[in-house]
């Protein structure tokens, strides 16, 4: 763990997370239009807890309760047999589910676009949204599909080899991003 | 890593409830209108089946195809198959056919271990001989965990011809291993010698057992056992020892009935008994394919299982 | 030349050097015209060859009271010829070649076809046993008179593989044989009460859920036999005794005075039932399958003990052959049995004298001496000395290998000791002079 700590670098702190989240708050109701028919669906496990906050600040600045849900992809993930067979997220989809809605999936790091694919083929199994939309809190590069983001919460130059770890008070216990040094090759 | 299931003894307590907690998720898949995962694209899972039973075979096979790998049911009862080398033979078939997962029921105890031998593919062990249903038990933990909410600690009885049943010998390991309290009730006949080794209690006295019971789970009795003089009669079984109106209502309010099909109704187990609402019979079949898919999720959902422990 | 070429009475002079007969000190043993010569210090002796054997033990040539040879019948897994050569490998210059072929040795005709075989091969001396009952069938007896008055002359007959269950049946066949000094030996096994059975009814049994085979099923046929020859006042012998029932029963019936003698198995002083469970082979090996079936620890120390204190009177391998595809499959479909020729000497000195149950006149006597006596074979199992049959086989106890089933002479591969490591090493055999093996080689 110390070294680590040693080569990592928080990149954003608790305020830094806290005004991103606001911003892409505001910006999901200004593109939406009051975030009409709008369903926000994090990927677990912090994704979930984003779309939360995300959801909590539009209640707050508009009062509207949008609904909010989890969308696991696990078993969709096109690299599974690259490690052991992982465990498997919560999906919580809201009652009403995401016929005919605007989806914005959120997540926290965006890289290679993986992740986001297999979410876009998970949530064409749960039902037809009418858009789907994609809120991240850190876009780190990197990509190596065709997937950009809607709505992004800090852009954040990496080299291949680093690592962006995102850290929330609900799940571990503060808030930050860090950026790991990797073995530079 | 061990790539197989053959017994629940092999279960830690963490992989047994990984597998529960999997089958959890993959529960509200089967409730949605899409109930396909694409998660075993590509691979190939084999129903070896030695024995008849369509219902377990079902059960495998709506569990793989959920999960988008190819099925092939090799049925070799009847066939040209009869015993000894075939299985081997058998086995080198299917691994020249790439079979990434083998679903084996055989009438001969141990026969999935002697084909995890010969095969590279995972052995899924769906019922050998007089051995073990590791299945079966996953899936009767599951059921139990979906209606009381917790496996720890809870008093569960099981009631019938232990000495000939696979499903008894794996729900004792694997209840017993995620803390339940198991106690086995039959007559002495249907105990198997030194079943005193086994980490439950045993009793011979329906009655007293039933009151302090959470889970009642009743085993399938077979009539040819009383040619055997396992018991007198079908009608001094049933008084001794079945599940009837009476002896149900001496259950306290939240316990369960259970019983692994297919029943003999009025032997075991009475008709409105088994129909009661405190009767898990009929979820206990739906709850079979989600355990049944987790279980393949996690041996052949990754490069390597992701159950089993260390060899 | 190969030893078809050597006959008996062919002028062979051999001298061993430095051997310790029975683990005493070293002594030469000079072989000649088929007798033991000279013992001593015979530096000086002129001899056609001369044996280095310091640091070997010397023992009688052993006796096997209990062989299949499968000859004729089921050529696939043994053969007169490879089963004796097995024997001479295992240090026997004498085996029992049970009844159990194909037709069955229950005439005058097949007991002698097996013995001419065993005469041919030349490896070591083959001495058919014969059924008690005509096709092991257990429901009327087998020509017992005419196999007895034949070239072979049986001396021992059993059915082995089945029980004489019948109780009148045994009791007239324990009779019968007096006539002719013969003996039953019974395979000790209650039918009714080892129907499907296929391991020791115990705890591995119930946790493999392998239908069990209780030990009452031997004792309660043995406490019967004792019984009735007893009542008869004939001869018993009962085959691989294996459990500590059958041992207490055994020693009741001889501290009365009773004829009975008995065999433990060398597998049964070493192995257990847990075999089936936690060998490193894996769970379910069918190599570990065998009738009567492997036992508890508390069995195997009882039989070690009963064989140390002469209750069990001798070893005896109940060699048996399979081929691979009768033992590479699911248990219940598995045929029962190990070979056991050429592991029996290195059984019982790990599991007898490096214990110091037995010292080395023991396993002489327990090996060699016992069982010729019951088998009534008059040219083996006499003590080294002048004058006696050179039925020797020199031993060295002091190595210890790994046990490779690929080395064996036997046809058949079906050895439970694949991977272990045991002591001992059969170096060589001479049968009445002529050595068998040499440097551990078949000659």
């Amino acid at each position: 763990m110390s070294d680590v700590q040693n080569q990592a670098r928080a990149v954003l702190e608790g305020p830094d997370i806290h005004r991103a989240l606001t911003r892409i708050a505001h910006e999901i109701l200004e593109r939406t239009r009051g975030a009409e028919s709008v369903v926000l669906l994090g990927i677990p496990t912090r994704g979930a807890t984003l779309a939360q906050r995300i959801a909590g600040r539009i209640a707050q600045f508009e009062g509207i309760k949008v609904p909010v849900g989890a969308i696991d992809i696990t078993m969709y993930r096109d690299d599974l047999r690259l490690r052991p067979a992982r465990p498997l997220g919560r999906t919580e989809l809201p009652p009403d589910g995401v016929d005919g809605r605007t989806v914005v999936l959120v997540d926290d790091v965006l890289f290679s676009g993986r992740t986001v694919r297999a979410a876009l083929d998970a949530l064409n199994d749960v039902g037809r949204p009418r858009a789907v939309q994609l809120a991240t809190l850190v876009d780190r590069g990197h990509r190596e599909l065709p997937i950009r983001a809607d709505y992004v919460g800090k852009n954040l130059p990496t080299s291949k080899s680093e690592k962006v770890k995102v850290f929330l008070e609900e799940t571990d216990g503060r808030d930050a991003v860090v950026l790991i040094k990797g073995d530079d090759r | 890593m061990k790539p197989h299931l053959l017994s629940t003894g092999d279960l830690t307590r963490d992989d047994a409830l990984l597998i529960l907690d999997t089958a959890e998720e993959l529960a509200r898949v089967s409730q949605r209108s899409i109930k396909k995962l694409p998660t075993l694209r590509g691979r190939t899972v084999v129903n070896l089946f030695f024995e008849d039973s369509t219902r377990t075979r079902i059960s495998f096979e709506a569990a793989a195809k959920r999960l988008s790998a190819d099925v092939i049911n090799f049925s070799a009862k009847g066939s040209s198959v009869s015993k000894g080398e075939s299985l081997k033979d058998t086995a080198l078939t299917l691994e020249a056919m790439g079979a990434d997962a083998v679903v084996i029921r055989h009438s001969a105890s141990g026969a999935p271990h002697r084909l995890a031998n010969w095969v590279r593919g995972s052995v899924v062990n769906a019922g050998d001989g007089t051995h073990e249903h590791p299945t079966q038990a996953l899936l009767d933990a599951f059921s139990i965990r979906r209606r009381l909410g917790r496996l720890d600690g809870l008093k569960i009885s099981i009631v019938g011809d232990v000495l000939h049943s696979r499903v008894a010998r794996s729900n004792v390991l694997l209840l017993h291993t995620l803390g339940a309290d198991v106690t086995l009730v039959a007559p002495p006949t249907l105990l198997p010698v030194a079943v005193e080794s086994w980490p439950c209690q045993v009793s011979y006295d329906l009655d007293a057992v039933l009151p302090k019971s959470d889970v009642v789970m009743m085993l399938r009795v077979q009539l040819e056992r009383m040619n055997a003089a396992y018991f007198p009669s079908a009608r001094e079984y049933s008084r001794r020892y079945g599940l009837d109106r009476d002896r149900f209502a001496r259950l306290h309010d939240d316990a369960i009935v259970m019983h692994p099909g297919p029943m003999n109704r009025g032997m075991e187990i009475s008709a409105e008994v088994a129909d009661s609402p405190r009767s898990t019979i009929v979820e206990q079949v739906g709850n079979g394919v989600t355990v049944r898919m987790a279980v393949l999720y996690l041996l052949l959902g990754g490069s390597e299982p992701a159950i089993g422990g260390a060899e | 030349m190969n030893a078809h070429d050597l006959h008996e009475g062919a002028v062979t002079t051999i001298l061993i050097r430095g051997a310790r007969i029975l683990g005493g000190a070293p002594r030469d043993i000079l072989l000649r015209d088929g007798v033991v010569a000279e013992i001593g210090d015979l530096a000086g002796a002129e001899a056609g060859q001369t044996i280095d054997a310091a640091g070997l033990v010397a023992l009688p040539g052993l006796v096997d009271l209990h062989t299949h040879l499968r000859e004729p019948g089921r050529e696939d897994a043994e053969t007169v010829e490879t089963g004796t050569q097995a024997a001479a490998r295992g240090g026997y210059t004498a085996v029992h070649a049970m009844a159990n072929t194909s037709p069955v040795a229950d005439t005058a005709g097949v007991v002698e076809q097996v013995w001419r075989l065993g005469q041919e091969s030349g490896h070591c001396d083959v001495q058919p046993v014969g059924a008690v009952t005509s096709g092991l069938e257990g429901r009327q007896l087998a020509e017992l008179g005419a196999m007895a008055d034949s070239a072979a002359r049986v001396r021992v007959f059993s059915d082995d593989g089945k029980c004489v269950s019948d109780a009148v049946l045994m009791r007239r066949a324990l009779e019968y044989v007096k006539a002719f000094d013969g003996v039953v030996a019974q395979h000790a096994q209650e039918p009714r009460l080892t129907e499907g059975a296929q391991l020791n009814e115990g705890e591995v049994s119930a946790r493999l859920g392998l239908t069990g085979w209780p030990a009452v099923a031997e004792e309660a046929i043995i406490a019967r036999d004792c019984l009735l020859a007893a009542h008869v006042g004939s001869r018993l012998h009962v085959c691989h005794v294996s459990t500590a029932g059958s041992v207490e029963i055994i020693r009741w019936a001889k501290s009365k005075g009773w004829d009975v003698t008995a065999e433990v198995t060398p597998h049964h002083l070493l192995l257990t039932d847990s075999c089936a469970e936690t060998s490193p082979l894996g769970p379910y090996n069918p190599i570990y399958k065998v009738n009567p079936p492997l036992r508890t620890a508390e069995d195997v120390r009882a039989l070690r003990e009963a064989l140390a204190d002469g209750t069990i009177d001798c070893v005896a391998t109940d060699h048996a052959p399979h081929p691979v595809e009768d033992k590479e499959t699911e248990w219940a479909a598995a045929a029962m049995g190990m070979i056991g020729l050429e592991t029996a000497l290195p059984v019982v000195q790990e599991a007898m004298v490096e214990t110091g149950l037995l010292d080395w006149a023991g396993v002489a006597d327990r090996m060699s001496a016992r069982p010729a006596r019951i088998g009534r074979l008059s040219g083996h199992g006499r003590p080294i000395e002048p004058g006696a049959p050179a039925n020797v086989t020199l031993y060295d106890p002091s190595v210890r290998r790994p046990v490779d089933p690929t080395a064996m002479a036997s046809k058949s591969r079906n050895t439970p000791y694949e991977g272990m490591t045991l002591p001992g090493r059969v170096v060589a055999t001479f049968l009445r002079g002529r050595p068998t093996v040499l440097e551990g080689k078949l000659v």
